[in-house]
């Protein structure tokens, strides 16, 4: 039995006769569907969680790649000297689009969410920051490093690689475990079906034997309960989609500011991903029950 | 008689077996067994239990193969047969087993119209042939009823009915009177006959002596005996 579009289209069509010829099995259905419903909804939320990630990896690495911090810690006299000499050094410095100091306010700002917003920026020994983007080329940080040893002694090139490469690292690693958990959902359920195709069948003996001598094919029979699982298994992903879906969408949002807990969800068309759980539930059904039938048929004489 | 009586070489046997052995755990069942069942022909099939009457039917209708030996269905060698080619042959033959073998979740009529079910045949084509053959074995007011609630009698009549919906060339029918009362089994013998004069290669397998006697004032009929797991023709005594 072959996964063709006219397979699938006899699927969904259906024949009422051939589909009575094997009793119904009240336990096994329910117990498919939910676990096909039970694993739809994980892999929304496995889905969820690999495209959540992957934003996160996306923007930490644009919004770090290219920009670098330059921090002047000098006693009051000198820090302004050091930060215009800072600046000049930069300007001339190959592979930087543009630098410039942060502002008192932009400053204050950084620090408000640590000591709120009545912080005396101006009369504590807070370094003066400078803020450096890069040209798609880049610059040579340790030749920048260098300069500026020599030349602004306060100054420290932080060109963020230090962190962002371990964050990015680890959103990458994220996704990459949301994707093998939506796999080895699709397995688990490739699995149970398997093992409830092995069960129908085996408690079908009897009624494959009558089949047989009144002379199904081995094809006509595997239709039987390919069909029962397939949407049985079609049904169960529907429903469990639909609920994970709705479960995503309850997630509290975090608006702008939103991290990674809060921006758990979909995104624009990404809303569309889900809606291909069940279809291939369905696929992996059909495919467990064919194979399986194939199997025990082959094995029955 | 030996068994070669029962085979004639270049026959035109719907169903012809040729030296055919079959052996299941370690022992044989049947050995060296040759036989043609000819269009139109009847032929009783007897031995004491155990002999391997049911088995013999078993390779005539293609579910069992012969571990040694050629067993050909309307002319196709069975080992050179796939599962699927050995269904769509058993469509031309119509089996009746001593215990009936229905789907006991669904009633009589489509127990006897699944032949047809299943070769796909719409449910405005099986009617009219459903409600003349229930009518023909004197079960047009069974047809709702579900095989547990069938006599006996009704069971093997209508094991009978679905053996011949299809209209196939040869009926097997593995101790049909094994569970039936004398009336019962003059009555399906009659249906049997029936079936023969209408063209129908018949072979019965039994251990009912009275019944073959019963057969041969009705029908000329030809009768096997499997002995030491060969097949002999029997005596004029039957």
């Amino acid at each position: 039995m072959r996964l063709s579009f006219e397979t699938v289209r006899a699927l969904g069509r259906g024949d009422t006769a051939a589909d009575r010829v094997v009793p119904p099995t009240g336990f096994t259905a329910r117990l498919t569907l939910f676990v096909a419903a039970a694993m739809a909804f994980l892999a929304v939320f496995a889905l969820a969680l690999s495209l959540a990630a992957g934003r996160l990896a996306t923007s930490w690495g644009n919004e770090l790649a290219r920009a670098s911090t330059v921090r002047i810690s000098a006693p009051d006299g000198q820090r302004a000297a050091q930060t215009a000499a800072a600046l000049r050094l930069l300007q001339q410095t190959p592979g930087i689009a543009s630098a410039r100091a942060l502002s008192e306010a932009e400053q204050q700002a950084l620090l408000e969410p640590w000591f709120g917003p009545d912080l005396p920026v101006a009369s504590l020994p807070v370094p003066q920051l400078i803020e450096v983007i890069e040209t798609p080329g880049g610059y040579d940080p340790t030749g920048l490093r260098l300069r500026l040893q020599a030349e602004v002694p306060g100054a420290v090139l932080d060109d963020h690689a230090r962190w962002r490469k371990p964050l990015v690292a680890a959103a990458a690693r994220l996704k990459m475990l949301g994707w093998v958990s939506a796999l080895l959902i699709a397995a688990a359920v490739g699995a149970m079906v398997t093992l409830a195709a092995n069960a129908a069948l085996a408690a079908n003996a009897q009624v494959i034997a009558v089949l047989r001598l009144v002379g199904a094919t081995d094809n006509y029979i595997a239709r039987a309960f390919v069909r029962r699982f397939t949407l049985r298994a079609l049904t169960g992903a529907a429903a469990g989609t639909v609920l994970g879906v709705v479960a995503v969408f309850l997630m509290p949002s975090g608006g702008e500011t939103a991290g990674f807990l809060t921006g758990l969800g979909f995104r624009g068309w990404h809303w569309l991903i889900p809606l291909l759980v069940p279809p291939l539930a369905a696929a992996v059904a059909f495919v467990a029950t064919a194979v399986a039938a194939r199997r025990v048929l082959g094995g029955l004489s | 008689m030996h068994n070669r009586a029962c085979f004639r070489k270049g026959g035109l046997g719907v169903i012809e077996l040729e030296n055919v052995a079959y052996s299941y755990g370690g022992g044989e069942l049947l050995s060296d067994l040759s036989l043609q069942l000819a269009p139109g022909s009847f032929h009783f099939l007897t031995g004491p239990s155990g002999a391997g009457k049911t088995t013999l039917l078993k390779l005539c209708y293609g579910a069992l193969r012969p571990t040694a030996g050629y067993a050909r269905l309307f002319g196709q060698d069975v080992r050179q047969m796939d599962r699927d080619a050995v269904a769509l042959c058993r469509r031309r033959i119509g089996v009746v087993h001593q215990d009936c073998q229905f789907l006991d979740h669904l009633p009589l009529n489509e127990n006897v119209a699944l032949p047809l079910t299943v070769a796909g045949q719409d449910s405005a084509g099986q009617a009219e042939n459903l409600r003349e053959l229930l009518a023909w074995v004197g079960l047009t007011e069974r047809g709702e009823a579900l095989p547990p609630e069938l006599s006996g009698g009704e069971r093997q009549r209508a094991a009978l009915a679905r053996a011949v919906i299809m209209s196939p060339e040869v009926v097997l029918a593995d101790e049909p009177t094994g569970n039936v009362d004398w009336e019962m089994s003059q009555r399906l013998l009659r249906l049997l006959v029936e079936l023969n004069r209408m063209g129908k290669t018949i072979l019965i397998a039994t251990h009912d002596l009275q019944l073959i006697r019963a057969a041969k004032a009705q029908v000329q009929a030809r009768v096997l005996r499997i002995s030491n797991r060969r097949l002999q023709t029997a005596g004029a005594d039957l």
